[in-house]
């Protein structure tokens, strides 16, 4: 346990130092080489440095490989190269504006080293009725699993904060779940990205210094989907990051096709004093955003609240799906 | 506070505890004649389970629109 406690401080302070100490230094260079986006929700013609997803890379990359020194299981090492991965992806779509279709396919990929290296267990772990064991289906769930966590992530990244804030709040209860099933390698596994992403989010909250730009925000979901599948707690990570995965159910179910979400019409927009309201044109999506403000216009910072308590509940519901795992009826 | 969309949080959360148990219960245990093929077996129960995916989307839809247009209304 000792060796545990040790491997938890270095992997946490590893992530979080990282990426705190770095991305001052990433912001500059972005600045200097005039990469920068505007930011759409702010008055004036304000640039945000993007992508951070460098940052981000370098701090989850150099914690996990830290704790595969401690713990050389092929777990771990399936969690490195499918975040990789799933940053390059990112940083394609960062660079390139590609389609609709390009990054579900890529992240699908993305999936390759968990299925090699075999680091899954075949069985789904629901509360309360225990397990069922589904070999071929399972397959399926894993190649699927890591393109729906990347653009569960990436789509909800529409405001100062929220994709990082949720990805914090949310890998903190998945190490909270993980800890309590006694799963406790990958557990410091999600510590690490729970600590990187809280890193990250010190800069991207509002107003923001950085956007993480898709190849932090892929890579963030990547990297928690690999967890989720390498640790066998798909169904408690789903709960989790339950408003984020509200917030593609309610474009899917509006937009009725996979689009890239630059193409779409914007379901908000502005009011004199800049807050943000809902749009009257009724073709556009409904999103978690265009919901949150239905009934009067909000700030950017109220919603970015808003959305960080849903998320703060779904994390509290994770942790008592953990412990419902427990039980059997 | 919206407490509606904390309710349909909350409904997400136990249409996933009554479907994860019917997979478990029902679906999972699920056997026919000795001399059926298992990939039938296997493809009936991605069947089922693919149409309790179809009821769980179906009523979260109707949750949605049902919450949108009293968050407009109101």
């Amino acid at each position: 346990m000792e060796e545990k406690i040790i491997a938890a401080i270095i992997v946490s302070a590893i992530a979080f130092f990282a990426i705190y100490a770095f991305t001052p230094i990433l912001i500059k260079f972005l600045q200097k080489r005039n990469l920068m986006v505007k930011d759409v929700n702010k008055p004036g013609n304000v640039m945000i440095p993007r992508p951070g997803g460098i940052s981000i890379l370098i701090g989850i990359v150099a914690s996990e490989i830290t704790l595969y020194f401690f713990f050389p299981i092929s777990e771990i090492l399936a969690i490195i190269i499918t975040s990789i991965l799933g940053f390059s992806v990112g940083i394609v779509d960062d660079r390139k504006t590609m389609g609709g279709w390009f990054k579900p396919l890529a992240l699908a990929f993305c999936a390759a080293p968990i299925l090699l290296l075999g680091a899954y267990d075949s069985n789904l772990d629901f509360p309360l009725f225990g397990s069922v064991k589904i070999p071929s289906l399972y397959l399926a769930l894993v190649v699927f699993m890591i393109p729906i966590t990347g653009n569960t992530i990436n789509s909800i990244d529409v405001l100062n904060g929220v994709a990082s804030g949720v990805t914090t709040i949310a890998s903190f209860a998945l190490a909270i779940s993980l800890f309590i099933l006694q799963n406790y390698e990958i557990g410091l596994a999600c510590l690490g990205l729970a600590f990187a992403s809280l890193a990250f989010y010190k800069y991207h909250k509002f107003p923001s210094r950085i956007f993480p730009g898709d190849s932090g925000s892929v890579m963030f979901g990547a990297t928690y989907g690999v967890i989720a599948i390498v640790g066998g707690v798909e169904v408690i990570a789903a709960i989790a990051i339950l408003p984020a995965i509200i917030n593609s159910f309610l474009f899917l179910s509006s937009v009725k096709k996979i689009v890239e979400h630059r193409e779409i019409k914007n379901p908000t927009s502005h009011t004199d004093d800049f807050k943000l309201k809902s749009t009257d044109d009724n073709h556009a999506p409904i999103t978690l955003v265009r919901l949150l403000i239905a009934k009067k216009p909000l700030s950017e910072k109220q919603i970015c609240n808003e959305v960080l308590k849903l998320t703060t509940f779904s994390g509290v519901l994770a942790v008592i799906t953990a412990f419902m795992m427990g039980v059997k009826i | 506070m919206n407490v509606q969309i904390y309710s349909f949080i909350f409904a997400m959360w136990v249409l996933m505890l009554i479907g994860g148990g019917l997979v478990v219960v029902f679906i999972g245990p699920l056997t026919f004649a000795p001399d059926i093929e298992p990939t039938i077996t296997s493809g009936v129960k991605v069947i089922f389970t693919l149409l309790l995916i179809f009821i769980w989307i179906f009523t979260l839809t109707k949750i949605k629109n049902w919450i949108f247009k009293s968050q407009i209304k109101s």
